[in-house]
């Protein structure tokens, strides 16, 4: 039987755990709110940019933008969006297995594959296997910046411009509800051209360029991508969060079923210990 | 007369509704931009977006540069949030490339080490904090 004394103070520990846990798991909850909420705010851009990107190919149906153009894929090239931090169940690895079975198949069919790593996490991860990383942004926080992405995003765009990538992917974690998270694989180039004519407009009528379509497409289809993979990184907080709040709701649960099981072995002890101690005073006294 | 104007940026939307007139820095000149406008897309420059609304109020956004789009029943601004130049966007690329090379040559164990520590102190001051104040309030 073990004493009363290290069993308290065991007791002790986990409930300090637990309040540990159960701090973390608020703080993700409200957290992945205000994720969600950035989520939500990044939407108009995509659309609006994805509007005129689609317009200006129905207007200018003669040019064709290099993003725009497919070539055989001989090169891919992976953004992966990893959180910085851990304790967020199996997000991390999940998002991990879908980029390596991505790279396997990649390879099965003749490719290269070359990475960009957001997060911590996915460096720590990748670093370790042989994939030539290109590029890579950490620390971004809860509230990552377009601006954070920007060269990282720039060095696989260059890639691709150069021939050096013939297709661009981007693998990060899809919020799909609190308890659920999924990998997901988003083409990023080349952009296909959206066939679907806007309704409610004339059909032949063209914008006035200033400098020229050409370089305007260019500006305009750098920063959708860059908004893209905003978008992943924001999506993939949201999933962090949520990850982190189950998990450590989990935590807190099991320290309470642990704090339960050691309360009873030491009502148990405590209790065998006043047993024992009457009996001597009996047996003391009978002895007297 | 009036038109509808949105200005969103990557990370939010920073002006949705009706305007009368806008002004804004575009990449060629400055722009003014009235109802009825025919059909424009053009680069703008960092630098202040005046929206007058139809009561007649002018609000006033800084924007760090984008792009304009003008159709016959709407304008959208596609707003920058970082300022952009070629030499900026340059420099991020180098930074972006240098960081995947180091983490390569194996400086991360040290950073993420020293990192996680003083990660662990903060949150142990913290708890500290806390329980001095419920300490406090108790």
């Amino acid at each position: 039987m073990p004493g009363t004394k290290e069993i308290r103070s065991k007791i002790a520990s986990v409930k300090s755990t637990q309040k540990i846990t159960k701090a973390m798991e608020m703080v993700a909850a409200s957290k992945m709110r205000r994720a969600q909420e950035r989520m939500r705010m990044a939407r108009p851009f995509a659309a609006a940019s994805r509007r005129v990107i689609t317009h200006l190919n129905q207007a200018n149906p003669d040019y064709r933008h290099p993003f725009m153009v497919e070539r055989p894929a001989k090169a891919i090239g992976a953004i992966v969006v990893s959180t910085d931090r851990g304790l967020c169940g199996a997000l991390n690895a999940n998002t991990f297995k879908t980029t390596l079975q991505l790279a396997r198949q990649s390879q099965r069919a003749g490719a290269s594959v070359s990475l960009c790593v957001l997060g911590n996490k996915g460096l720590g991860f990748f670093r370790r296997l042989d994939y030539p990383i290109l590029a890579s942004t950490t620390g971004l926080g809860d509230r990552p910046h377009v601006a954070d992405l920007i060269g990282a995003v720039k060095v696989m765009l260059d890639a691709y411009r150069d021939g050096r990538l013939d297709r661009l992917v981007l693998v990060h974690a899809q919020f799909v509800n609190t308890m659920t998270q999924r990998p997901r694989t988003l083409q990023l180039l080349p952009i296909e051209a959206n066939p679907e004519v806007e309704a409610g407009l004339p059909e032949h009528w063209d914008y006035i360029y200033e400098p020229s379509a050409a370089e305007i497409l260019d500006a305009l289809l750098i920063r959708y991508l860059e908004s893209q993979v905003y978008q992943g990184m924001v999506e993939n907080v949201a999933c962090e969060m949520a990850a982190r709040m189950v998990a450590m709701k989990a935590a807190s649960d099991n320290a309470g079923e642990l704090i339960t099981e050691l309360q009873l072995v030491y009502n148990k002890a405590r209790q065998a210990a006043i047993t024992k101690e009457l009996a001597e005073i009996v047996g003391g006294a009978a002895a007297v | 007369m009036d038109i509808q104007l949105d200005i969103v940026s990557a990370e939010g939307e920073i002006f949705s509704g009706r305007a009368r007139l806008v002004i804004l820095p575009g990449s060629e000149g400055e722009l003014g931009i009235t109802p009825r406008h025919a059909p424009l897309l053009t680069l703008i420059k960092p630098g202040e977006v005046r929206v007058q609304t139809p009561d007649g109020e002018e609000q006033s956004f800084y924007v760090g540069g984008g792009a304009l789009e003008v159709q016959p029943n709407r304008i959208t601004v596609l707003a920058d949030t970082a300022a952009r130049a070629h030499d900026l966007d340059e420099a991020a690329a180098l930074a972006a490339q240098q960081r995947a090379q180091e983490a390569l040559s194996g400086h991360l164990d040290k950073i993420s080490y020293a990192e996680a520590q003083a990660e662990l102190a903060r949150a142990v001051a913290q708890i500290k904090l806390i329980q001095k104040l419920r300490k406090i309030k108790g």
